[in-house]
C-alpha cells in the first residue's frame, strides 16, 4: 500500500462548489450516478469497452476528483488508451483532466490487476507469508488453485477494485471514485457474484472473509456496472442478456449503471430523407445540380454514386435506430459516444469524457 | 497480394479451413459465407460454429445446440455450382456435451457417472478458460476422423486473443496431466494422512496454504475427480496434441480474420507470426468492415471543400427566382450532407488503409481479401452469398 497515492484534501472541490456566481450552474449540476464511487465498465469486445472507461476515468476526475481506472487482467489496454509505459501492479498516475475556466483539473490514476500478485499480496496480509506466495507462484500452484476454484480468481480481482473504493487516509477517501474495465459480458454475472461463486471455497480465512467484504461494496448503492456496446445486433443482444442477467441477480442490491453507446455517427438526414435514401429514391437531380453549383467536375457520375453512399448510410442509420429501440426499451440510462474517425488518442479520449459529462453520466 | 478465395475452396486438397482472430471482428459470419460458397461451388461442407449470433444461426436452421451437423435448408439445394451438387451442414460447438461424450467414451458406465456428478468435474467442463477450446479442437478431429465432408470450416471460440485458440487445448491438457493435480490427489492413493511423512515440509506448508484459500471440499471434490479420471489422464494431451498435428498437415489452410482496427491487426499479427512458427499453413488475411467508396476520385479535402463552398455562398446567387428565401438558409442541404459524408468516409478509408499498410508492409507475402462494411447485420443465406461473393472479389480485381 505505500505506493498508493495519499487522500487529497477535497479543497478544491469545495472551492468551486461555493465558488463566485459564474460557477453556479456548474455547481448545482447533478450527475445521474451521484453517490457511486465504485463504476464497473463491461461491453462486448470490439465495442470499445476500455476506451469508454478511459474516457469515464478522466470525465470523473475532471472537476477536481482523483480517480483510480483498474484493469483485470487485460492485455495492458489502458496504457496503451493512455501512451504509457505498460502499467505494473502499481497504483501510478497516468493522466490528469485538464482544469478548464469553470472546473478544475483532476487526477487519474490506473493499476493492471492481476490474480496471482493480488492472491500473494492478501497471503502477505494475513499470514505474513511472502515467500509462501512467491514460491507459490513460481510452482503454478496460484495457476493451479484459481484454475480449480475460478471463482477465486475473480473475488481475488474485484477485491483489489473493493479496496481501493474503501481505502481511507486521514478519515477520507483515497479515491472519488474507482472505476474498473471489468471481463467482457458474457462473463460479467459471474464475475459480480462472487460471494455465491466462492461459497464452495474455504468457510473461514481469508478469502471467505474477502469475498464478503467484496459483496458488500459491488451490492451497494456505491457501485454501479455500466454496458459498453455499439449499435449492432450482437453487442445489443449481449448487452440485453447482460442486464437481464445482472437484474436475476440484483435482489441483492446489484446496481444497474447506464448503457454507453459507442461508436455513434451522427445521422444528417431528416426521417423522410433518410426513408428516401434508404429506398433508393433520393433526388438524384437535386444532388447533381448542389455538386454542379459545387464547382465539381462529372457531378451526374459523382451524384451517382454519393447516392449510393447516402442508401447505405440511411440503411445502416435505420439499422442502428432499431438497435437503439432494443436498448431504449431497458429503461436504463443511455450516454451516445461519438465515432472518432482519427485514431484514438488523448484527445479524442478527452472528447468522449466530455461527451460523457455533457450527457450527465460523470 | 489478393487473397484467392475460390481457389482456395475450389481446391480438392483443402480439408479444413480455421477461421480465427480476436473477437468481434466477424469470424462466424466469414465462416459461414465461406462454407456457403464452397458448397454452392460444389464441396460437401461442414461449418463448425462456436457462438453464432441468433438470427445467423436461425439463418442456417440451427435452432438449438445440439451439437450434431444439421443439413442447412435452400443451401446448394439446385446443384449449381461448377463442379456439381455440393451440400452444407452446420453446428454449434456444446462443449460440456464434448467433454461429457469423451468421457464417456473412454471409461466404464458407472465410472462415467461418478465423474459427471463430480462438482469439479462440472466447473472445469463449463467454465475452465480453455476447455471451450480444446473442445473445439476435439470435434474438430471428430468430424476429420468420421470423413463424411470433404470441407470443415471452423469458427475459433470468442476469445479476446486469437492465440487461445492454439494455447488452450494444451493448456488443459497439461493441467490434467499435471504433477500438481496429481499430488494434491496424493491421501486418496496413499490413503489417509500417511503422505504427509513422506513429502518435503515445504510441500506440507504449500498444500496446508491452498487448503486455506481454496478450502477442504474442493479439494476433496478434485481427489475425487482424480481418483476416477485416472485412466483418461494420459489421453487428454495426446489427443490435444494430435489434433495440433492435424492442423500442421496439409490439407489444413488458416485464414486470419480481422477489423481495420489497431487492436484487431496487432492480434493478427501476433497470430500470423505463431503460424509461421509453428509450420501452420496460413492462406490468407480477411480483412472485414472496411469502408470505401464509389468515388474516390473526390478526395476528402475536396469534398469538404465542395460542402464549404455550398455553405457559404451567399443565398441570393443560389436561390432561384422560383424559390422563397424561407427555406433553408443552404440551398442544396441534400449535396452538403452527401459531401461531407463522403469525406468522413474517405478519412475513415483512408485511416483503416493506413492500418493495413502497417499489417502488409509487416507480413508483404500474405495474400489479402477485403470485405466492406455492411450497413445492416447478416443475417440471411442472400447476406452470407453477398459477403462469399466479396470475398472472392479481391482475386477479380487484381486482374482487371
Amino acid at each position: 500500500m505505500t505506493n498508493a497515492p495519499r487522500a487529497s484534501a477535497p479543497v478544491r472541490r469545495a472551492v468551486w462548489c461555493t465558488g463566485s456566481d459564474s460557477l453556479v450552474g456548474v455547481s448545482a449540476r447533478d450527475t445521474d450516478w451521484e453517490g457511486v464511487r465504485l463504476h464497473v465498465v463491461t461491453g462486448k469486445g470490439g465495442t470499445g469497452k476500455t476506451t469508454v472507461a478511459g474516457a469515464l476515468a478522466i470525465a470523473l476526475a475532471s472537476g477536481g476528483g482523483k480517480v483510480l481506472l483498474i484493469e483485470m487482467e487485460g492485455r495492458q489496454g489502458i496504457a496503451r488508451l493512455f501512451d504509457c509505459p505498460p502499467l505494473p501492479y502499481q497504483e501510478r498516475r497516468i493522466a490528469v483532466a485538464p482544469a478548464t475556466a469553470t472546473l478544475p483539473g483532476g487526477d487519474v490514476y490506473a493499476l493492471a490487476a492481476d490474480a496471482e500478485t493480488a492472491l500473494i499480496e492478501y497471503l502477505e496480509m494475513f499470514y505474513n507469508l511472502r515467500h509462501a506466495g512467491t514460491a507459490l507462484t513460481r510452482l503454478g500452484v496460484v495457476d493451479f488453485a484459481t484454475t480449480i476454484a475460478p471463482g477465486l480468481r475473480d473475488v481475488l480481482l474485484t477485491g483489489k477494485a473493493a479496496e481501493a473504493t474503501r481505502r481511507r487516509f486521514k478519515g477520507r477517501h483515497v479515491y472519488d471514485a474507482v472505476v474498473m474495465d471489468a471481463p467482457p459480458t458474457g462473463r460479467i454475472g459471474k464475475f459480480l457474484n462472487v460471494a455465491t461463486e466462492v461459497s464452495g471455497l474455504a468457510r473461514v480465512g481469508p478469502i471467505h472473509g474477502h469475498a464478503e467484504t467484496v459483496q458488500s461494496v459491488i451490492r451497494s448503492p456505491q457501485t454501479a456496472v455500466h454496458f459498453v456496446t455499439v449499435l449492432e445486433e450482437m453487442p445489443v443482444q449481449e448487452t440485453l442478456d447482460g442486464i437481464a442477467e445482472l437484474r436475476g441477480l440484483a435482489q441483492g442490491g446489484l446496481q444497474l449503471g447506464g448503457i454507453m453507446i459507442n461508436m455513434v455517427r451522427p445521422v444528417d438526414l431528416t426521417d423522410d430523407e433518410l426513408a428516401a435514401a434508404a429506398a433508393g429514391t433520393l433526388d438524384k437531380h437535386e444532388l447533381d445540380l448542389g455538386l454542379k453549383a459545387a464547382g465539381l467536375e462529372d457531378s451526374l457520375g459523382l451524384a451517382t454514386s454519393l447516392a449510393a453512399e447516402l442508401t447505405e448510410h440511411a440503411r445502416e442509420a435505420l439499422a442502428q435506430r432499431a438497435q437503439r429501440h432494443k436498448l431504449d426499451e431497458t429503461g436504463q440510462p443511455r450516454y451516445e459516444l461519438p465515432l472518432i474517425t482519427d485514431q484514438m488518442d488523448l484527445g479524442g479520449l478527452y472528447r468522449l469524457a466530455a461527451a460523457l459529462r455533457d450527457q450527465g453520466a460523470a | 497480394m489478393p487473397l484467392d478465395v475460390d481457389r482456395l475452396l475450389d481446391d480438392p486438397r483443402t480439408r479444413i479451413i480455421v477461421c480465427c482472430g480476436s473477437g468481434g471482428v466477424g469470424k462466424t459470419t466469414t465462416a459461414a459465407a465461406l462454407g456457403l460458397r464452397a458448397a454452392e461451388r460444389g464441396r460437401h461442407v461442414v461449418v463448425l460454429t462456436v457462438d453464432p449470433a441468433r438470427r445467423l444461426a436461425q439463418s442456417m436452421g440451427l435452432t438449438s445446440l445440439d451439437n450434431t451437423p444439421r443439413p442447412v435448408p435452400d443451401a446448394a439445394g439446385s446443384a449449381t455450382g461448377p463442379r456439381g451438387g455440393g451440400s452444407l451442414h452446420a453446428m454449434m460447438l456444446d462443449m460440456k456435451r464434448t467433454f461429457d461424450e469423451i468421457v464417456e467414451a473412454h471409461s466404464e458406465p458407472d465410472r462415467a457417472a461418478q465423474i459427471l456428478a463430480n462438482p469439479f468435474y462440472q466447473s472445469l467442463s463449463s467454465s475452465f478458460a480453455g476447455t471451450q477450446e480444446y473442445m473445439a479442437m476435439e470435434k474438430l478431429g471428430q468430424l476429420r476422423q468420421s470423413d463424411e465432408w470433404d470441407l470443415i470450416v471452423v469458427d475459433t471460440p470468442p476469445s479476446r486473443s486469437a492465440l487461445d485458440f492454439l494455447d488452450a487445448p494444451q493448456r488443459l491438457g497439461r493441467f490434467l496431466d499435471g504433477r500438481l493435480i496429481r499430488l494434491l490427489s496424493a491421501p486418496t492413493r496413499v490413503g489417509g494422512r500417511a503422505y504427509m511423512r513422506v513429502v518435503t515440509a515445504g510441500f506440507g506448508m504449500l498444500t496446508g496454504v491452498i487448503t486455506k484459500v481454496i478450502g477442504t471440499q474442493v479439494l476433496r471434490d478434485v481427489q475425487t475427480f482424480v481418483a476416477a479420471f485416472d485412466t483418461m489422464f494420459g489421453g487428454f494431451r495426446q489427443r490435444a496434441d494430435d489434433t495440433y498435428r492435424l492442423l500442421q498437415a496439409p490439407g489444413t489452410a488458416f485464414l486470419v480474420i480481422a477489423t481495420p482496427e489497431p487492436d484487431a491487426l496487432r492480434e493478427a499479427s501476433y497470430f500470423v507470426e505463431r503460424l509461421s512458427q509453428d509450420q501452420m499453413p496460413l492462406a490468407g488475411l480477411v480483412v472485414n468492415r472496411v469502408h470505401r467508396s464509389p468515388a474516390a476520385q473526390l478526395s476528402a479535402a475536396r469534398s469538404l471543400a465542395a460542402a464549404e463552398t455550398l455553405e457559404s455562398a451567399p443565398a441570393s446567387a443560389l436561390i432561384s427566382p422560383n424559390e422563397t428565401s424561407t427555406a433553408s438558409p443552404v440551398r442544396y442541404p441534400l449535396a452538403v450532407t452527401a459531401l461531407r459524408l463522403h469525406a468522413e468516409r474517405m478519412q475513415l478509408g483512408e485511416r483503416e488503409r493506413r492500418l493495413e499498410e502497417h499489417f502488409t508492409a509487416a507480413h508483404p507475402v500474405i495474400p489479402v481479401a477485403e470485405v466492406p462494411a455492411q450497413p445492416e447485420d447478416v443475417h440471411d443465406l442472400d447476406g452470407l452469398r453477398a459477403v462469399g461473393a466479396d470475398l472472392a472479389r479481391a482475386a477479380d480485381t487484381e486482374v482487371s
